[in-house]
């Protein structure tokens, strides 16, 4: 299927939109539009960050999942207690491939589950009691933890438990940090609430730690890597860039980070901002009080990767921007190599996406760089601001969806045919089989890292791999396929 | 009353930010603009507008403010 007109995007969204009551109808309708690069500003084309419609399969997760999953949980240091019920740890735990290097259950505790178990008598008596407990314990069974978070679940903050004042006993008693979270899954729309809360606790209760200590030496070159989860090792990959540059990294957030880089963060002369939406609020209060710029790159594909990192590099002298230039050209070769094996087998294949955060937008120019086009894109729960910034990305007339549905994501699948979809595993084994290739764009399908140069190229056979993977001619049952009308006389005979 | 949040952006405008509504918009026109008065009406691209009280001198931004919406916001 060629390219699509702007009527026929607008005409499929209305056909999709026909099966919903009239006021379901209305309110989705807002959330689907084809991309115009007139538009400057989003929320003229699109809605985002609103309550998803009761009845339709929405993809997003709670304010927990943002805030224990996504900016808490990778800091590998310390222990997040999952305080309510078993199962929101349980099922969520180590999930996310935040890799990390450390000794698990020794000094790293990333892929352990750590969880008050709340029982019945714990919600009509209040539970402050067992946190109080379990962190005593904790600091019996593992006493190289550098300090704990107290991760909220939904029922906390129905019976409304006091977990600041437990935090602040036991602060005081044991000497390390903890921090108590208020990030019940019940507020907010999405998980994105979660990532505002958790990086609010980190404003409050972590980052001012230092302020009146300057025993740690600074450089001219000190930058902190913000919003990069360390999926597959992510973190790595463009942190060796940076280095190669000669920054010295002294914060990764919160990937394979640590409490202690978190505390040095404010010491810093740059901050390196990947995930806008998880991680731009801490890093606006960062400039606010301690005056340290922050910019947004995209390690995403060679094209963007050179050109964040001469953005970044122009924030620096021209040490740093020759220096930059060498890694350039350095990697240049291995970025070409790459692109000359697997652009032939990729190019012209057409991509939908639909997750979150980042990579709706950032991936768009790794795909290009493989020859490949993004036909669709959308975020589970991006905000306005994050579709400010996607309309500029992609291409006129594609599709944009907000919190798209199940339903609707299938049906627009079918329609477009694209010959790859990067989602969820909730989405992974549905387009599978309805026979499209699939990659788990959340953690990069049990492979990665796919940041910078070295991530590329990993990302480049990830794609091939599944694209041109035989396994897509053979779903259909054999008895099933219309044999061709002469076979059928040859078999006759 | 929300709080608004005005940066400087890297081309040199202004831009303001409300984190409860994600609203990240650029300032078209600020009320008072001079070394000894700073605040007033700001007017935004979208043509929304806040109130913010005029200060003495201009603040080094960013800054955080207590804001009073305008016409239009």
């Amino acid at each position: 299927m060629s390219v699509m007109s702007r009527d026929e995007v607008e005409s499929l969204i209305q056909e999709v939109l026909e099966v919903y009551p009239a006021k379901a109808q209305k309110d989705r309708a807002k959330h689907l539009t084809p991309n115009d690069h007139e538009v400057e500003q989003s929320k003229k084309c699109i809605t985002s960050n609103k309550k998803s419609l009761p009845g339709v399969m929405t993809i997003r997760g709670c304010a927990y999942a943002g805030s224990k999953g996504v900016v808490w949980g990778p800091v590998k240091d310390m222990i997040h207690i999952s305080h309510g019920p078993v199962g929101c740890g349980q099922y969520s735990r180590a999930g996310r491939r935040n890799y990390y290097i450390g000794t698990t259950g020794v000094n790293a505790f990333v892929t352990m589950n750590f969880t008050s178990d709340f029982q019945e008598k714990d919600i009509v008596f209040g539970g402050d009691k067992k946190l109080a407990k379990l962190i005593d314990e904790i600091e019996t069974l593992f006493p190289l933890n550098k300090g704990v978070t107290i991760q909220s679940e939904c029922p906390i903050g129905l019976i409304g438990d006091d977990i600041e004042a437990v935090a602040k006993k036991k602060t005081k008693e044991h000497g390390k940090t903890v921090v108590p979270v208020r990030c019940e899954g019940f507020r907010g729309v999405s998980q994105s609430l979660g990532h505002h809360i958790a990086n609010d606790a980190v404003r409050d209760w972590v980052l001012s730690a230092r302020d009146e200590d300057d025993s740690f030496e600074v450089t001219d070159y000190d930058v902190a890597i913000i919003g990069d989860y360390n999926i597959g090792g992510d973190a790595w990959s463009s942190r060796i860039l940076l280095e190669e540059m000669g920054l010295r990294v002294v914060a990764q957030w919160s990937g394979d980070g640590t409490i202690s880089e978190m505390e040095l963060t404010p010491k810093v002369k740059l901050n390196l901002v990947h995930c806008y939406r998880s991680m731009n609020y801490i890093s606006r209060h960062m400039e606010e009080k301690y005056k340290i710029p922050w910019i947004e790159y995209n390690f995403f594909g060679p094209t963007k990767t050179v050109e964040s990192l001469r953005k970044i590099a122009s924030h620096f002298d021209e040490s740093i921007q020759q220096k930059c230039e060498e890694v350039i050209e350095r990697y240049r070769p291995e970025w070409d190599a790459v692109i000359a094996r697997y652009r032939p087998r990729l190019e012209g294949k057409r991509v939908m996406l639909y997750v979150g955060g980042l990579r709706p937008r950032h991936v768009i120019g790794a795909y290009e760089d493989l020859g490949m086009e993004v036909v669709g894109t959308g975020y589970e729960f991006g905000h306005n601001d994050d579709y400010d910034r996607t309309i500029k990305e992609m291409g006129d007339a594609t599709l944009l969806y907000d919190d798209v549905t199940g339903y609707e994501f299938e049906e627009f699948v079918k329609k477009v045919k694209p010959d790859l979809i990067g989602s969820g595993i909730k989405e992974k084994y549905i387009f599978q089989k309805m026979g499209v290739p699939f990659r788990q764009m959340h953690s990069w399908d049990y492979s990665g890292p796919y940041h910078g140069f070295d991530g590329f190229a990993i990302f480049a056979r990830d794609m091939d791999m599944t694209l041109n993977n035989p396994c897509w001619s053979k779903l259909q049952a054999p008895w099933k396929k219309e044999v061709a009308a002469d076979e059928v006389v040859a078999a006759s005979a | 009353m929300p709080n608004v949040m005005i940066r400087q952006t890297e081309s040199g405008g202004l831009t303001l930010y409300v984190a409860k509504k994600d609203l990240e918009e650029s300032v078209v026109s600020i009320e008072h603009n001079t070394d000894h008065c700073w605040g007033g009406e700001i007017t935004l691209a979208d043509g929304s507008s806040y109130y913010i009280e005029p200060m003495s001198e201009v603040p080094s931004l960013p800054i955080t403010v207590r804001a009073k919406r305008g016409a239009g916001g």
